[in-house]
């Protein structure tokens, strides 16, 4: 299913000043975030996705961690990750998820496409303003 | 694949919401846990790690909400939910919802069957293999009767050969009568219906035999063996479907006829061909025997695949006028003409208008039954202000609420379909059982999976039409003022009472048309039975009589004479004839000319021909204008003579008095002995065409139908006839014993059906519009008391009051009959063709009908406006 660039799912700046506020996370987006985070670090419970996508993010994304839930349930539904309730380092029951291969594969895609349109923005927003030519 | 896979799992949990839930709330309490453990190691009071927690993690009704939304079928979700409120407020709610789910039961169960009715006649093809293909042959001349529809059998022969639009010409004999062979086996003879097709008749309609096989081309044959094929109908009731019938022989009129299979269930050749009429067996026409007997055969065909009907009918153009009547006797002109014309429109074609007006009959009755439901929902929804206005401070979004009240309406509509289809289901069911209703295709109309989408649309429709304006309020709705207008003891709203009053104006209105219509339908129905038909259908009846004559004229006249006489002398028969054709049932016609004149094209015309005895203008109550009567004296030997009708006299001897005068009929001269008044011999509607009158001393009948005037009601005479009649010959079969007044009501049937039907539905109309006038005066008393007590307590009369309330009616009945009178003078002009000797702004139908609004109107009123004349001031006001 290849992408188009009109349905993206767009990480917008929650104010016009970038940078002093945090990122708003749209759905799309955080389902990219989760299959990521799920295939570098493998099985990891919900807890640990949220944990590690606002390190990784270094803390600039505004991440409701109860969010991820509906996001993980979904990835779920559609096949990409499967779930096992597991025991925690600190013996506490959890429920573990892991990427499936299907999963991958939709990772390699949407990956594709965050990054092109990543490219794309880049070089929209670089134009140089009437008159600089 | 991942789509589809979400989807199945969707479904999954929208089932299995318990479990789900309780797996998610597991998952978040031990995310927290591991938030705050985490927190803690990082030095956080428990307090603190906890409140850090439940902030990192947000709102944990939100994450559950989104979660229950993204696994489940959130739609679905909402639905349950306002059907589940629904059906609490219409619990509590039980009047309003038995009157609603009643009215719309009614309004759509009409419409479901009616629909039935026209996808049966009008919209469904008909039963055949590829009906399109399938046409009639009959004459252009719309005068004469059968015989002048019919050909034939050398004309059919050529025709045959010479085609090349038509892939197959087939035929049945046109003049059987009921009951005319007698089934032989044990006890007494059983009178059937039997029908000569010719021997391609079923292959060219396309009919499977549902057991054995059709006719083969060596049984249309001279000489052939003598087959039959049974219609299903008669075989289960005769033969208790016994399938060993196949191939045994069974005794027709004396003779064994071989069975060589039985016709399907979905095979009714009465519906199709002659409406009202059933046919027990068939047998092979053998064309050879037939050569002689004129113009017998109704023809059919089957366009080749790819030919018009318009090129079939230039072809019939050029063929018919060549075609010989008998190649024996080349002399003899046939003049054919054909018209080629659809089968389906030639059966169901003169009835298109009739069923679509009542189509519009009954899309109006659901027009009202919606207008109705929308005042009865805005009179509620006023009243529901409160919970509106509290469900909207509590967070419930406008389209929310508009979803919901629609949610109410599909909900009431759905249980008025389900109470309408049972209707419809009853309603047809009756129908398709009712022989004496001589429509087509009646007895295949039932309620089918087209009718069923039928209802769920109309039912959809109705529900959106309905839900819409209490929806449409409420999108238009202001918190602030529904709290306002929701006050104490105020007044509804100016705009809610307009819209209202608006509504019961349209009701009224449509009421109005549908009035005008039936009363329309109703005068010209009454016009038809004023009709003078030339004869006394009331206390006469007939029934056939079976002899043997052996071919001889005088053995004949003896047998009649014997049978005429022995009846006659029963008591309370006052008068007895025989004649072989009754009006308004089968006819033949034959020619008739003043001897030694000649006569150019198209002056003389096809005559009604009837063979009788003396007497049968007696029985049958015809009024003899001068001359005399057919006399026994009449005999084989002596001079032959014929009795003319009025028109005949008229045309052939204008100013001239024609009895004495020697008349030609069909090649015998006769003398004129007598006139008789005209009679009306197709239907009570047709003026009479050309008739005379043989004696059968004189002629050869075509059978004996004995018709017995009677002192009593012509039913206690039927056994005491019956006895007579097989005295005289034990091989009288048991055939009924038909008033003639049946005979009228056969021919009238289908003007009465309509009449009956759109009556009703006026009534349905009146009664509607009546609830809505109801339902709008008492609710605006009610909403007034507090006003009224005011008046009352500053002076007013019961009787101002009173007055007041009726005069606010009788304004929307005026308004609304003033459009309405608008609206029926354009409509009634669209059924014009439909009336009959009613002109279609008869002042008497205008003026009953606003003399009946008026009295529905002023009832409707009269009802709440003594309620608001016994309203109590002191209590009024103390009560609110």
């Amino acid at each position: 299913m290849p992408h188009k660039l009109w349905h993206a799912y767009v990480v917008l700046p929650q104010e016009d000043h970038v940078g002093e506020s945090k990122l708003d996370l749209l759905q799309g987006t955080l389902d990219v975030m989760v299959l990521q985070t799920l295939h570098t670090l493998g099985s990891l419970h919900g807890y640990g996705i949220a944990r590690r996508i606002e390190q990784v993010s270094g803390d600039e994304v505004l991440l409701n961690q109860g969010t991820i839930y509906a996001s993980l349930v979904r990835l779920q539904q559609r096949g990409w990750i499967s779930a096992e309730w597991g025991t925690s380092d600190n013996n506490r029951k959890a429920k573990y998820y892991a990427i499936t291969r299907e999963g991958r594969k939709q990772l390699a895609k949407d990956a594709a496409y965050w990054q092109r349109l990543a490219k794309v923005m880049g070089r929209v927003l670089a134009m140089p303003a009437e008159g600089e030519l | 694949m991942s789509v589809l896979r979400e989807a199945v799992n969707r479904v999954r949990s929208f089932f299995h919401k318990p479990e789900r839930d309780a797996e998610m709330e597991a998952e978040l309490r031990s995310h927290l846990e591991l938030a705050i453990a985490e927190n803690m190691q990082q030095g956080m009071s428990a307090e603190e790690a906890r409140r850090r927690a439940l902030v990192r993690f947000g709102g944990v009704e939100q994450a559950k909400e989104l979660h229950r939304e993204k696994r489940g079928l959130p739609w679905l979700d909402v639905l349950m939910q306002d059907l589940k409120f629904t059906f609490r407020t219409l619990r509590r709610d039980r009047g309003f919802a038995a009157i609603a789910i009643l009215i719309l039961g009614l309004g759509i169960g009409a419409n479901v069957a009616v629909f039935s009715v026209v996808n049966t006649v009008l919209l469904r093809p008909l039963p055949f293999k590829e009906p399109q293909q399938l046409v009639r042959i009959l004459s252009k001349k719309s005068e004469g009767g059968e015989s002048s529809k019919t050909y034939s059998t050398d004309a059919t022969k050529e025709f045959q050969e010479r085609t090349r639009t038509l892939q197959a010409v087939s035929g049945y004999f046109a003049f059987s009568s009921s009951d005319n062979v007698k089934l032989i086996g044990e006890g007494q003879p059983l009178p059937l219906t039997g029908l000569l097709v010719m021997g391609n008749f079923f292959q060219t309609l396309g009919v499977e035999p549902a057991l054995g096989r059709l006719f083969t081309p060596a049984e249309s044959q001279k000489n052939a063996g003598q087959v039959t094929l049974l219609s299903n109908a008669f075989w289960k009731r005769r033969f208790h479907g016994d399938r060993s019938i196949v191939g045994r022989a069974i005794n027709f009129d004396g003779m064994p006829y071989t069975v060589v299979g039985v016709l399907p269930e979905t095979f009714d050749f009465g519906s199709v061909f002659s409406p009202g009429a059933k046919v027990d067996a068939y047998m092979p026409a053998v064309m050879e025997n037939m050569e002689e007997w004129g113009n017998t055969l109704a023809l059919i065909g089957r366009l080749r695949p790819g030919v018009t009907r318009v090129q079939a009918q230039t072809e019939a153009d050029l063929i018919f006028p060549q075609l010989p009547s008998d190649l024996k006797h080349p002399q003899w002109k046939a003049d054919y003409t054909a018209q080629v014309i659809g089968l389906k429109d030639y059966v169901s074609g003169k009835l298109r208008r009739s069923l679509i007006v009542l189509w519009c009959a009954v899309g109006m009755i659901l027009l009202i039954v919606c207008v109705n439901l929308s005042n009865l929902l805005l009179a509620r929804a006023a009243t529901r202000n409160k919970e509106f206005a509290l469900r909207s401070a509590l967070g419930a979004g406008r389209m929310r609420l508009v979803r919901q009240l629609l949610t109410e309406s599909l909900v009431l509509s759905a249980a008025g379909a389900v109470l309408g289809l049972g209707t419809a289901f009853a309603v047809t069911g009756w129908l398709a059982h009712q022989g004496s209703i001589a429509l087509p295709l009646l007895s295949s109309v039932r309620v089918d999976a087209t009718a069923l989408a039928w209802t769920v649309a109309i039912a959809l429709v109705t529900a959106v039409l309905f839900g819409l304006t209490p929806g449409l309020k409420i999108a238009h709705w202001e918190l602030v003022e529904a709290l306002k207008d929701s006050g104490h003891g105020a007044s509804e709203g100016r705009g809610h009472e307009r819209m209202r009053s608006v509504l019961v104006i349209s009701e009224v209105a449509l009421a109005c048309v549908l009035v005008v219509g039936a009363g329309l339908l109703l005068r010209s129905f009454l016009r038809v039975l004023d009709v003078d038909l030339g004869f006394q259908p009331s206390r006469s009846a007939a029934i056939q009589v079976d002899y043997n004559d052996k071919g001889d004229n005088a053995l004949r006249t003896a047998i009649w004479r014997n049978v005429i006489e022995r009846v006659q002398a029963i008591p309370g028969v006052e008068a007895a004839g025989i004649s072989d054709n009754l009006p308004m049932s089968r006819n033949r016609s034959w020619v008739v000319w003043a001897k030694g004149r000649t006569y150019s094209k198209g002056q003389l015309q096809d005559t009604f021909v009837y063979i009788v005895s003396p007497g049968y203008l007696r029985a049958m109550g015809m009024r003899l204008v001068e001359g005399r009567d057919i006399a026994w004296e009449d005999g084989p030997k002596s001079q032959k003579v014929v009795l003319i009708n009025e028109t005949v006299a008229r045309r052939l001897w204008p100013g001239e008095d024609p009895v004495g005068k020697t008349a030609n009929a069909s090649g015998t001269e006769a003398l004129v002995i007598g006139v008789v008044a005209d009679v009306r011999e197709t239907n009570a509607e047709e003026g009479a065409g050309w008739q005379m009158y043989l004696p059968a001393s004189q002629f050869g009948p075509d059978g004996a139908e004995l018709v017995v005037r009677t002192k009593l009601p012509p039913e206690e005479l039927a056994s005491s006839v019956m006895t007579t009649l097989r005295q005289i010959n034990p091989g009288q079969p048991a055939v009924e014993f038909r008033t003639i007044q049946q005979l009228v009501d056969h021919a009238t049937s289908p003007r009465k059906f309509f009449v009956v039907l759109v009556s009703i539905f006026a009534g349905l109309g009146l009664l509607l519009a009546a609830l809505g006038i109801y339902g709008v005066i008492s609710y605006s008393v009610t909403q007034k008391t507090q006003e009224i007590g005011i008046r009352m307590a500053l002076g007013a009369t019961q009787g101002r009051v009173q007055r007041d309330v009726l005069a606010k009616t009788l304004r929307m009945a005026v308004v609304g009959t003033t459009v309405g009178i608008v609206a029926s003078v354009g409509v009634s002009r669209l059924i014009a063709t439909l009336l009959f000797g009613t002109q279609p702004t008869d002042v008497v139908t205008f003026a009953a009908m606003v003399v009946a609004l008026g009295a529905v109107a002023f009832v409707a009123g009269y009802v709440p406006a003594r309620r608001a004349s016994r309203i109590e001031p002191s209590i009024a006001l103390r009560s609110s």
